[in-house]
């Protein structure tokens, strides 16, 4: 997916691209409401991020402009207040929702689904690897003619999976991703999940492989 | 509320009092320069009659042979009859010898020209008025002077006092009588103008800082002023102190932000489980610090909102849709399931901003507590109260801590990994509370928390 | 007399010794624990109903009645105020004098009209006119002077007739005379031509009305000025010999007055004798047998009422005006 990241504050401008870079989005950055609004004309975003305090303006003003262009991407709003008052406001003006910064990235990626999925018809980044179709807005799964829909964990571990296919996963590193950081959980859930997965996977071409001691991988064929 | 005004003294009692002061001042003052007045014209009314009197008399004197005669006339006497039967008493003196009347009779020095002295004087126990007059009498080789003495005691006058005062006492009491309605009249046509400002002051809504526009009289254009200007600058102190938190809010929480996403990113490529360890200690005690300082600000602003509701008419079930709408991504996350089951419009008269802030509160306590692939159940209902029910599947509350669950910062026991201040049952008591209502805990019989938010 | 029953004593000899008292009586029981001492210028036989009757209300009271011309009354009471409780007389001037020199006590709540009360203290209980009585005899067959001026003309018509047959008081030592006098001499000028004729005819003087009515009655006088009629009237004996005329052309009447001494120690019964006598003769309370005539206000045709009782009374009681009065009446009446 295409992300415009509006944000001022260079280190976190960084952070948030360096982290989603990393599940394979594509992130432009600008740090001003001119540039973004130039970043506007020339590309095509499938989702905004858009912090509220900017130096040349108050993201409110963006907010308005975009939405008095017809231009229907979908805005998140990044924001350091948590006045209720302020959220209720930046959504009259037409943001999408909210996130309070700091943020965890989890959720940033759970909103973004659910903001494209009522958006739905826009977005279409659906990733195809033998035979298999995985739309994570949706949470479709796809094998030929049989379509399930995945469960919030499966689908978000199978992404993890099929975006690097042959990559070797931790059993901890896909805890940390799966579940939030206060979460007490075993390694033994992971084991859960992935037993679901490969049922899911059955009639297909995709097997995920055990590797005693590292932990898992998909394979292809 | 503990924000009693220091009050000394009234103005309303303060200028009742001086203007039913003055007017009392005033009719005692018009009783006394009246009475001495009527006083003054009626002693010179009898002293005209003893000069009239005395007149008569001394003109009766007469030389015949070197004696003196005074034949006088009836109604030398006759004049004093008065209503109240004054006793009346007179002196003839030739030289130093008394020819008739009362020798002990206070006389006073009269000159020879016949010119009347008055004097007052007590005679037999009586105060009495004397007129006195005298005359030079030439015989053929003689002159004598005769002096002549009328008194008159003063019961009439007393009376015709008396009745004078009787009267001027009933115009002063009447003065004074219609004075305190005038001055009850003023004192409230005075006072009104002070009451309607303290009116519209009151009636204003919290946020209501603009100027008073409606005219006042000239003298409250001063405190208007003051006030308005006050106001103004509460205004503009308001504003800076809101927009220095939002600045100090935002310079805060946009590090925090860069400090979590780095270590985010960092989990995904360091491999040692130490370091991991530490990465995560790191991102809770960041959520754990923000989360708390939320909920701190949101919890001040529930405690000055609650002194001043801005209620209105709205829809509950839509409210609590609108909420979960919100939180479905975050519930999503954990495979959680939010059902929100009513029975058609629920209509409140609410501070909206503050429901949504005690309800969201709630479902992410639930959130916090419920298992993965659980469902929570947000049950809206009109009677006997507008209520909502919050339901998880989670291990509910410790039973012997729910009294003090509510109370600002503590937490239960089982929830000791899970960040959170613990505001969050604070808040929503609070809310409850400002409305009229009350927040229940209890938990269900199948297990799980049960939180009831009554309006 | 069938009124005087009760105990005739001498109680107080040396006051009896120093007044030479034209009568003297006791009334009530002689145990009784107060008396009231009356001074009086009415004859007893007059006033002996109304005490008798005072008395059956009244048991521990007894009243001592001591009579005397007005003329002595003013002097023996000046002298001794304390020694009576009331005084009665028919000399209104000294009365009033009495009373506004400080002699009297004010009574309460006994409502008399103005014109019969001065100070509250001095109350009037009877009107009495002066009147001329006249031995019909003298006058038979012609008509009886109703005026002044026509006993004037008559007198000076039959000297002989009237000459020391004519009576009046002597106004040095009669009080209620000399009243009388004054108040004729004020009225009108006839009075002195009265007097000079009476002078001419060597007019008797008299010290009291009863005195007079004896002579009228012995036939000593034919005509007597100035008279009582209410004494006349009292006597049964006298009305077919007597004729009282009420002159016409301005009347002289008098009103008796009564007050209650400063000095006195039995105040109480003092004032009720005053009030029993008043409300007797205004009509409260009435007593056929009290021979003296009520009070009453009524005018005659001249328009002329009463003697008032106001200040003025004192005018002639007043020693220079009194000497330059008796001066002229002497000359007029002595010759």
């Amino acid at each position: 997916m295409k992300f415009l990241l509006v944000e001022d504050n260079i280190e976190l401008a960084n952070a948030v691209s360096a982290r989603l870079q990393l599940d394979g989005h594509v992130v432009d950055h600008a740090d001003k409401i001119d540039d973004a609004m130039a970043f506007m004309q020339t590309g095509e975003y499938d989702l905004i991020l858009l912090d509220i305090m900017l130096p040349d303006g108050d993201g409110r003003t963006f907010l308005k402009h975009h939405r008095s262009g017809k231009n229907d991407t979908p805005v998140i709003v990044l924001t350091a207040r948590s006045q209720v008052s302020d959220r209720i406001s930046l959504l009259d003006l037409g943001a999408d929702d909210y996130m309070t910064k700091p943020f965890d990235h989890e959720e940033l990626q759970a909103r973004c689904r659910a903001v494209l999925r009522r958006n739905a018809g826009h977005a279409q980044s659906v990733t195809e690897l033998g035979g298999v179709t995985l739309d994570p807005v949706a949470g479709r799964l796809t094998i030929g003619a049989r379509a399930v829909t995945l469960r919030n964990r499966e689908l978000r571990l199978l992404e993890l999976l099929i975006n690097a296919p042959g990559q070797i996963f931790s059993k901890a590193k896909l805890a940390d991703r799966l579940f939030s950081y206060d979460e007490d959980v075993s390694e033994n859930a992971i084991e859960v999940y992935i037993g679901r997965l490969r049922k899911h996977l059955e009639p297909s071409e995709l097997r995920i492989t055990t590797l005693r001691g590292l932990g898992y991988r998909l394979d292809h064929g | 509320m503990d924000d009693a005004v220091n009050v000394a003294g009234s103005l309303r009692a303060r200028l009742a009092l001086t203007l039913i002061g003055s007017a009392a001042a005033i009719a005692i003052l018009l009783f006394f320069v009246v009475r001495t007045y009527a006083a003054q014209i009626a002693q010179s009314g009898q002293d005209s009659i003893l000069e009239a009197s005395v007149a008569s008399i001394l003109d009766a004197a007469t030389l015949r042979d070197g004696d003196v005669e005074v034949d006088f006339p009836y109604v030398a006497f006759s004049m004093l009859s008065t209503d109240a039967d004054d006793r009346v008493f007179y002196a003839i003196w030739q030289e130093e010898t008394l020819l008739s009347g009362y020798e002990l009779l206070p006389v006073a020095d009269a000159p020879d020209g016949g010119e009347i002295v008055h004097v007052s004087a007590i005679f037999d126990g009586a105060p009495v008025r004397v007129a006195t007059a005298a005359r030079i009498l030439v015989g053929a080789n003689t002159r004598t002077r005769v002096t002549v003495s009328v008194a008159q005691t003063q019961d009439a006058l007393a009376g015709t006092l008396n009745k004078i005062s009787r009267n001027v006492g009933l115009i002063g009491a009447g003065f004074f009588t219609l004075s305190v309605l005038v001055a009850s009249w003023a004192t409230n046509s005075t006072i009104r103008p002070l009451e309607r400002l303290t009116h519209s002051i009151t009636r204003r809504g919290p946020k209501d800082l603009s100027p008073v526009a409606r005219p006042v009289p000239l003298e409250m254009a001063p405190l208007v002023t003051s006030l308005n200007s006050f106001m103004a600058r509460l205004d503009t102190s308001l504003k800076q102190s809101e927009d220095f938190i939002a600045e100090a809010a935002h310079r805060v929480r946009t590090p925090l932000a860069t400090v979590r996403s780095h270590a985010e990113a960092t989990l995904q490529r360091v491999e040692r489980e130490d370091n991991r360890q530490a990465l995560r200690s790191m991102v809770r005690a960041i959520d754990e610090s923000s989360r708390a300082a939320g909920q701190l600000l949101d919890h001040a602003m529930i405690t000055f909102r609650a002194d001043h509701l801005e209620t209105r008419t709205l829809d509950l079930v839509e409210l609590v849709e609108d909420l979960v709408t919100r939180l479905a991504p975050v519930a999503e996350m954990k495979d959680i399931a939010l059902t929100v089951i009513s029975e058609g419009a629920v209509s409140v008269e609410a501070d909206s901003i503050l429901l949504q802030n005690a309800l969201r509160n709630l479902v992410e306590n639930a959130l916090k507590y419920a298992p993965e692939e659980s469902e929570i159940t947000l049950e809206v209902g009109a009677s006997p109260r507008p209520r909502v029910e919050v339901r998880d599947e989670g291990p509910g509350f410790p039973p012997d801590q729910m009294q003090g669950l509510a109370v600002r910062f503590s937490r239960g026991d089982n929830a000791k990994d899970t960040i959170g201040s613990g505001l969050g049952l604070t808040i929503a008591q609070d809310v409850a509370t400002a409305h009229g209502g009350e927040l229940t805990l209890g938990n269900m019989p199948e297990g799980g928390a049960c939180v009831t938010f009554l309006l | 007399m069938r009124y005087i029953f009760a105990l005739m004593m001498w109680l107080c000899p040396a006051l009896a010794q120093a007044q030479d008292w034209e009568d003297q009586n006791a009334f009530g029981p002689a145990s009784a624990s107060s008396t009231l001492r009356v001074l009086s210028s009415t004859d007893t036989s007059l006033f002996a109903p109304v005490i008798e009757d005072f008395l059956q209300s009244r048991s521990g009271v007894a009243v001592e009645y001591f009579v005397t011309g007005t003329a002595q009354i003013d002097e023996v009471f000046r002298a001794a105020p304390e020694d009576f409780d009331v005084v009665i007389s028919s000399a209104m001037d000294l009365q009033l004098k009495l009373v506004n020199d400080g002699f009297s006590v004010q009574i309460a709540n006994l409502d008399q009209p103005d014109w019969a009360q001065w100070r509250n203290s001095l109350f009037a209980f009877t009107t009495e006119p002066a009147t001329i009585v006249i031995n019909r005899a003298a006058f038979a067959p012609e008509s009886v002077p109703q005026t002044r001026q026509e006993l004037i003309a008559a007198m000076r018509a039959r000297p002989e007739v009237f000459r020391g047959k004519v009576g009046t008081y002597d106004v040095r030592d009669s009080g209620l005379g000399y009243l009388f006098a004054t108040q004729d001499a004020r009225a009108s000028e006839t009075f002195w031509r009265l007097m000079e004729v009476m002078g001419g005819l060597d007019a008797q003087l008299y010290c009291c009305s009863g005195a007079m009515i004896d002579d009228l009655v012995a036939g000593e006088l034919m005509v007597a000025y100035n008279v009582l009629g209410s004494y006349v009237a009292a006597r049964e004996d006298v009305a077919d010999m007597l004729e009282i005329v009420l002159p016409l052309d301005f009347p002289t009447i008098m009103m008796r007055t009564a007050f209650v001494s400063s000095r006195t120690e039995v105040a109480e019964e003092a004032a009720a004798f005053v009030r029993h006598l008043v409300e007797m003769q205004t009509g409260q309370q009435s007593l056929e047998a009290f021979p003296l005539p009520p009070l009453s206000a009524t005018t005659d045709s001249t328009g002329q009422a009463v003697i008032s009782l106001e200040p003025a009374l004192m005018t002639y009681l007043d020693p220079l005006k009194r000497r330059t009065f008796i001066k002229e009446w002497s000359s007029a009446v002595i010759q």
